[in-house]
């Protein structure tokens, strides 16, 4: 796909998110943005069809479903329902219902295992399956992260990528402030994973550390974003959290993307 | 029961669709499990929850899976493993947790898994205790959804016949009441209670599957006013005399009063074998002797 295409199939997923949390009146709109650009160009490049995906930050549903919409396997109709009473989409994914959710995620800390199973299976069959799943860096402070990734590079599953959102911010203030880790590229180096990092507001980054591939171990793209990117309150903890009113929404909307942004 | 489960995985399951995972333990009991599956044995080293969310993984890929570790690390460390990755996700994964109640004796509390059986049955997984080393498979012939098998030892006294597997079995024919005792229990029990006359002791049913509809309709009709004795190495929360009395209320199936033996914990705040642990609850074959005959 050439990239301006894609550059104009995304900026219509990031207007579509925006008005899913606008309608929804639901939080989480900054671990979604910061993320969406690299769900998005996954799905729409760097996948195949037989590859499986597994978004671990599930907080990030929003995120998914529009990249599911995009390529129309979410109705608009059924992505308006998010959050609703009655839905298939659920603020964090119940697994069910939708194609290419294969777990109920939400709870951090499940990914990299259920993408390491599947990913053994596909070696074990002699697959061509490459297992991707997406994380958020608050995430890998879960010791069943390390409990998976020392398993991913005994097992030597290089039919895996793990993505992490590394936006500095989780739940109640910044990754540093909160373990003194703003970068996690040395401990998973340390424990044997094939490391790469990219901007995840720079689509051609992303596709390219994508492509990055280890032939004897897990591949990591460590993916520096901003949380809330192109809102009023980008890189704010409040992004974690609050949902956009009118203003808000409309600043968002007209917000240009900036790339890259480190 | 380990090494029952072990001979009969490496009989019948051995084919390529099928893992063994275990969280570094099967000394002496799975050795030649490893060497039959190959590389589809796996352990997956000190990491429960990792071991869980991988058996997903490998059973959403198409495989059959078998999950195995001492029963608490088994069902408590990766409790949300199993509710999330397994239950949610509808995974027929077969949970092995080996030596339920205090089967590890003299190891301590933190060995010992006297809440599994509510724990996962409260998850909708399938609860079975096998009573004797026959029971393992037909137990694993019939895995269609997530499943927990709690390990113990076969008590079978020599002299007993081996009964043909059923989830509830009849072992001895009594009048004075119905006792029901979860798996290993019904061996221990026969043996405290098969030289009495029928006139008394109770019918003897061991119970293999928890489940309110696999109770048969003999036994019901035993019940009718008589006394329910209920003995099991397990918490009363959730466990057999709880699932019992809940039928029986739902059936409003006349009933006389229940006297239940089920683990208490540590009650003197001491430690030691299975045998010790048995004792302080009253479960074991003595105490169950004594608690029929005061009846009398």
């Amino acid at each position: 796909m050439d990239i301006q295409v894609f550059e104009d199939i995304f900026e219509k997923a990031r207007m579509r998110l925006l008005q899913l949390h606008y309608d929804s009146q639901t939080g989480h709109l900054g671990g979604n943005l910061s993320c969406l650009q690299a769900l998005m160009a996954l799905h729409h490049i760097s996948m195949k069809q037989e590859d499986s995906f597994i978004l671990s930050k599930g907080h990030a549903a929003g995120a998914l479903y529009t990249t599911l919409w995009s390529l129309g396997k979410i109705s608009d109709q059924e992505l308006s329902t998010y959050g609703a009473e009655g839905t298939l989409l659920p603020i964090h994914p119940s697994g069910k219902g939708i194609p290419g959710l294969l777990f109920a995620t939400g709870s951090l800390g499940h990914g990299p295992s259920l993408a390491a199973g599947l990913a053994l299976s596909a070696k074990q069959r002699t697959q061509p399956r490459h297992v991707y799943c997406v994380c958020s860096d608050g995430e890998w402070q879960e010791g069943s992260c390390w409990e998976a990734l020392i398993f991913a590079v005994h097992q030597k599953l290089d039919n895996l990528t793990i993505i992490i959102d590394q936006n500095g911010l989780q739940g109640f203030g910044t990754t540093q402030d909160v373990i003194s880790c703003s970068d996690l590229s040395p401990r998973l180096i340390a424990f044997g994973a094939s490391v790469h990092q990219a901007s995840g507001h720079d689509s051609t980054s992303i596709i390219n550390a994508l492509g990055q591939r280890s032939t004897d171990r897990p591949n990591i793209v460590i993916l520096n974003t901003i949380k809330g990117k192109g809102t009023h309150y980008e890189g704010q903890l409040e992004s974690h959290y609050l949902p956009i009113n009118k203003e808000q929404y409309d600043i968002a909307k007209a917000s240009q993307r900036k790339r890259p942004v480190r | 029961m380990r090494r029952a489960l072990a001979k009969e995985i490496t009989a019948k399951w051995n084919h390529p669709d099928v893992f063994f995972l275990t969280g570094d333990l099967g000394f002496m009991a799975l050795e030649e499990v490893r060497s039959a599956l190959g590389t589809r044995f796996v352990n997956t080293g000190v990491a429960e929850q990792n071991m869980v969310g991988i058996a997903a993984g490998l059973a959403r890929g198409g495989h059959k899976v078998f999950v195995y570790s001492i029963a608490p690390f088994c069902y408590a460390r990766p409790f949300e493993q199993i509710r999330n990755d397994i239950c949610m996700a509808n995974l027929p994964i077969c949970l092995i947790g080996n030596g339920g109640g205090y089967a590890y004796g003299p190891m301590g509390p933190t060995h010992h898994a006297l809440e599994d059986c509510a724990a996962m049955s409260a998850l909708g997984v399938r609860v079975l205790v096998p009573a004797f080393d026959e029971d393992i498979a037909p137990m694993l012939s019939s895995l269609t959804t997530a499943t927990y098998l709690r390990l113990g030892y076969d008590e079978r006294p020599a002299k007993m016949a081996t009964p043909t597997y059923a989830p509830w079995r009849k072992l001895l024919t009594g009048s004075r009441g119905v006792l029901a005792a979860l798996g290993p229990l019904g061996g221990v029990a026969w043996g405290a209670l098969q030289d009495l006359p029928e006139e008394a002791r109770p019918s003897l049913w061991v119970v293999s599957e928890l489940g309110t509809q696999l109770i048969p309709t003999e036994f019901y009709e035993q019940l009718s006013d008589n006394s329910l004795y209920v003995i099991e190495e397990h918490v009363a929360a959730g466990g057999l005399g709880m699932h019992l009395a809940y039928a029986i209320s739902q059936n409003k199936h006349p009933c006389g009063p229940l006297r239940h033996r089920y683990a208490l914990g540590y009650p003197s705040g001491r430690y030691g074998s299975q045998s010790f642990h048995r004792a302080e609850c009253g479960l074991d074959a003595n105490s169950i002797r004594q608690m029929i005959l005061s009846e009398l």
